[in-house]
């Protein structure tokens, strides 16, 4: 790939980025959220056509111009996405090839297709029988009928997002076994992954991806993690953020061995025996790379998680049961959710409606309500957040991504919270809305309000919090003080390569 | 942000989108273009059937003839009482399909239960609406079963309940108090009194409503403006007392839809239990972690229709003067369609009493306006369903520009 550029509205995903792929190769690619690995791949992939991207797709020096997946696969590219793409009710050996089913006349040889299934997955030494429905299988399985599926195309680039994401340690094995296998076929293979210890078991060379630009590739020999974790983070702060001089108080909110267990497969903690203290007016800070259970901490908190939980929570000294997102209210805590369009707004329904929903009795009346009571209460809202829409009576769905996370922020504001909940409260907005939301995170805690903030944006975490606490595979892996915490080692406990002797000893800083 | 910027939208400033609900002055909806366009589209299907019925006896037609009206909205009333049930349930994206077959139910236990006097015998029919409505909903959501599912087996069992209690057979109503339901003119004094307090509560609601936004520092419309709203529904209301009082007096049966319709409107614009539902319409996740027990108000939506089911059973058999076993088939389709074709979604969150009455007051000036034209019944199923599709077609295309 060649001097790949590829802009989304607003935002150059990538810049110039240039990778090169031999056969029988394994070829790591890391880099922070957002740092343009998927947009990369999307186009190696197809996924973005010819044409939406500029630059060159070579393969054999031959110049390829994908107009979507289907040319890509035909070209020998399989991509495994981080999300699944298997029909749950359809057996394992349909799934592996579905839409190139071995047929005659149009119909379906099953025979064949069900040996041929056999043959990939003894490839492969899955011990898996080919008839069994897809949907029986833990999700880690899934994961590698995913790969099989891959493979069955014979692909020559292979390209794996986060494979392990979702497998367990074992299952991992079987991957990296398989991986190995494959190499000394000739195969080609591209590794996304956050795990720098499979990177650097698996990888013969490595390329970080920094703001959509290749910042180096090198063997991984002549590598060790550290170096690897600076490249991926080396970037300045900004003066985007505002100054923090807080002295937070008592402590306010107390979690106590906090555990969740994945809803889909059981015995896999999602959460794993976390600890943690919030002071009134402290920023804590959650770091963690995608999948290390922050976003499933934070529903738990909030007794929204589908999974089962375990743990004890203490608003102040007093203990507290959040068996439900109301009973967290009661409690006074709000939770401004990652997916705001999933889980935080009404869209078709007016800022009105949106801004006082979680407080209504209060806020209109507890049987009848009071439009303008809440008209007026919302105005008050969109001015102090600078809400900038034609009126409170505005479509939620109509603002921009930075007015809806504020219409969202501000609707759990109206609550009157002690403990705020913030998970990736910056996403997909633009850098003016940002700047907004750093100073009003900044002005809460400065009035006293208890935050925990979870992001994936490095600098954000750093920049805003009094407190950082490093998840990784749902365990606590490291906690700094403001002064302490360094975007390094922040990273290598949140890759697991290191934990942090606070970590070791829990409650050691506090 | 200045005040003025802060308003309660009866002014059009917005971007106009499709379908949307905006809490009104006065209980009903202040709603946007589209509902124009409904009312547009029922004006043209007014006009054609006036052309149409045009005749020696009725030289501008016969089909906004006062009696022919009070037909029409004799006919619309039972469904008008469906459609402000299903609302609720629809608002909160569901769909029952069994109303039709409580109808029958319910209206069939009213007239066997006629010699226990009239109020058990209404109260019984009203009884088994909510408590059949109540089950839908608590097996919709606490067992988790769709209510698609829920309700088609409803359709189902109701049906053979009423089978099994009637033995097939025809009840006739005897008691002449459950007759008038049905068919009942009130006198023209009564009509003249009830106009009368419509008015007086329209001026009272008009200046309590801008007292109230006096007191939260809101922009409070001028003199000219809070007249004319006061006196454009005023007039309408004294206009239809006038008309109807021409043929008799004002049907019963269209009070008691109206007194449904606003307590519908008033429940679902002004009522927390109201704004829930819409949120849970709008997006079930996003409604449960702010607070909101879904399940609960997801019960109490079926049980509401429910009772209406049982109050529009009784108009039914009233009218009818007798309940028979396949009493209300296919009645649900309708009080569906009254809805979709008044711009309720169907995904949820979207939709208004007033949009429903319209809806229903389409479809029974289809039913009306083609049985004076003596139009097959064929060719009328078939009018009927393309107008649904194309209502809600439309409806789409316009939701998609903007």
């Amino acid at each position: 790939m060649r001097n790949i550029s590829k802009s989304f509205p607003g935002v150059r995903a990538l810049d110039h980025v240039s990778l090169e792929l031999h056969s029988g190769e394994i070829h790591a690619l890391v880099g922070e959220n957002g740092a343009g690995k998927s947009t990369l791949m999307n186009v190696l992939g197809g996924v973005f056509p010819h044409g939406s991207y500029d630059g060159e797709v070579l393969i054999d020096s031959e110049l390829c111009q994908f107009s979507g997946v289907r040319t890509a696969e035909e070209s020998g590219i399989a991509v495994v996405h981080q999300e699944l793409s298997l029909i749950p009710e359809f057996s394992i050996a349909e799934n592996i090839f579905l839409g190139r089913e071995p047929r005659r006349f149009g119909v379906i040889q099953s025979e064949e297709l069900f040996s041929r299934a056999k043959v990939v997955l003894s490839e492969l030494h899955l011990n898996l029988e080919p008839h069994l429905p897809v949907g029986y299988l833990g999700i880690g399985q899934q994961h590698l009928v995913e790969i099989a599926k891959a493979l069955a195309r014979e692909a020559r680039i292979l390209v794996l997002d986060e494979p392990t994401a979702a497998l367990t340690e074992s299952e991992a094995d079987v991957l990296f076994r398989i991986l190995d296998t494959l190499r000394h076929r000739g195969t080609g293979i591209i590794y996304i992954s956050h795990k720098l210890g499979e990177v650097f078991r698996l990888a013969d060379r490595i390329t970080v991806l920094r703001d959509g630009r290749a910042v180096s590739t090198d063997g991984t020999s002549s590598l060790d993690p550290e170096s690897v974790i600076a490249r991926m983070v080396g970037r300045e702060v900004s003066d985007l953020f505002p100054d923090v001089d807080r002295r937070p108080a008592d402590v306010i909110f107390e979690a106590r061995d906090v555990s969740v267990e994945d809803p889909n497969v059981p015995d896999k903690l999602l959460v794993d025996h976390v600890n943690f203290t919030v002071r009134r007016g402290e920023v804590l800070g959650i770091a963690g790379l995608v999948g290390a259970g922050r976003s499933d901490l934070m529903m738990a908190l909030f007794g929204a998680h589908a999974g089962p939980r375990t743990g004890e929570f203490f608003m102040g000294s007093e203990r507290v049961t959040i068996g439900s997102p109301s009973e967290a209210i009661a409690c006074g805590i709000g939770f401004v959710t990652e997916d705001r369009k999933r889980f935080g707004l009404f869209l078709d329904q007016t800022i009105v409606s949106n801004l006082t929903v979680a407080a209504l009795a209060r806020l209109s009346g507890a049987v009848v309500t009071d439009v303008d009571a809440e008209a007026s209460v919302a105005g008050r809202s969109m001015r102090e957040l600078h809400i900038k829409a034609q009126s409170a009576f505005t479509i939620a769905g109509t603002l921009s991504g930075g007015n809806q996370q504020k219409v969202v922020l501000a609707k759990w504001l109206l609550t009157s919270p002690k403990l705020l909940l913030l998970d990736e409260p910056t996403r997909g907005i633009d850098v003016g809305a940002k700047q907004e939301i750093y100073r009003e995170i900044a002005r809460l805690a400065g009035e006293g309000l208890s935050i925990v903030l979870v992001s994936s944006e490095m600098s954000e975490v750093l920049s805003l919090s009094d407190r950082v606490m490093v998840l990784h595979e749902g365990r606590v892996t490291g906690e700094f003080l403001r002064s302490e915490a360094t975007a390094e080692a922040v990273m290598a406990c949140a890759t697991g390569s290191v934990r942090s002797a606070a970590a070791v000893a829990p409650g050691g800083l506090l | 942000m200045t005040n003025g910027k802060i308003e309660t939208g009866e002014e059009n400033s917005l971007p106009v989108v499709a379908g949307t609900t905006r809490p009104g002055r006065w209980g009903a909806s202040v709603s946007s273009l589209r509902a124009y366009a409904m009312l547009f589209a029922l004006m043209i299907i007014w006009a054609y059937f006036q052309w149409m019925t045009a005749s020696e006896l009725y030289p501008y037609g016969l089909f906004l003839h006062p009696v022919n009206l009070a037909n029409l909205l004799k006919q619309m009333s039972v469904t008008g009482v469906l459609a402000v049930g299903m609302l609720f349930v629809i608002v909160a994206r569901q769909i029952d399909l069994s109303v039709g077959s409580v109808v029958g139910l319910a209206g069939g236990v009213a007239a066997m239960t006629q010699g226990w006097g009239l109020l058990p015998s209404f109260a019984a029919a009203i009884a088994i609406g909510v408590a059949t409505g109540a089950l839908h909903g608590a097996l919709v959501a606490y067992a988790n079963i769709p209510a698609f599912i829920v309700t088609l087996g409803g359709l189902l069992t109701w049906r053979g309940v009423i089978l099994y209690l009637t033995k097939g057979e025809t009840i006739p109503v005897r008691l002449p108090v459950f007759r008038l339901l049905g068919v009942a003119l009130m006198t023209r004094w009564t009509g003249l009194i009830l106009a009368g307090v419509a008015v007086l509560a329209l001026v009272w609601m008009t200046i309590r409503r801008n007292r109230a936004r006096l007191r939260h520092g809101l922009p409070v419309p001028g003199v000219t403006a809070t007249v004319l709203r006061i006196v454009m529904p005023a007039l309408l209301i004294v206009l239809f007392t006038v008309a109807m009082n021409s043929q008799g007096g004002v049907p019963l049966p269209v009070i008691l839809l109206l007194a449904v319709a606003t307590a519908g409107a008033f429940l679902t614009q002004t009522t927390t239990f109201g704004r829930y539902l819409y949120a849970i319409g709008s997006n079930p996740d996003a409604a449960r972690l702010s607070g909101i027990n879904s399940r609960r108000h997801i019960l109490a939506a079926f049980a509401l229709l429910g009772g209406l089911v049982g109050i529009a059973s009784l108009l039914h058999t009233g009218r009818v003067g007798s309940a028979s076993p396949d009493a209300g088939t296919l009645m649900e389709l309708d009080a569906i369609a009254a809805c979709v074709i008044g711009g309720t979604s169907l995904m949820g969150g979207r939709g208004t009493v007033a949009g429903a009455l319209l809806g229903a007051l389409v479809m029974a000036s289809l039913d009306n306006g083609m049985s004076l034209l003596s139009v097959e019944n064929a060719t009328q199923y078939i009018i009927k369903g393309a107008v649904l599709v194309a209502a809600v077609g439309f409806d789409m295309a316009g939701r998609k520009r903007s």
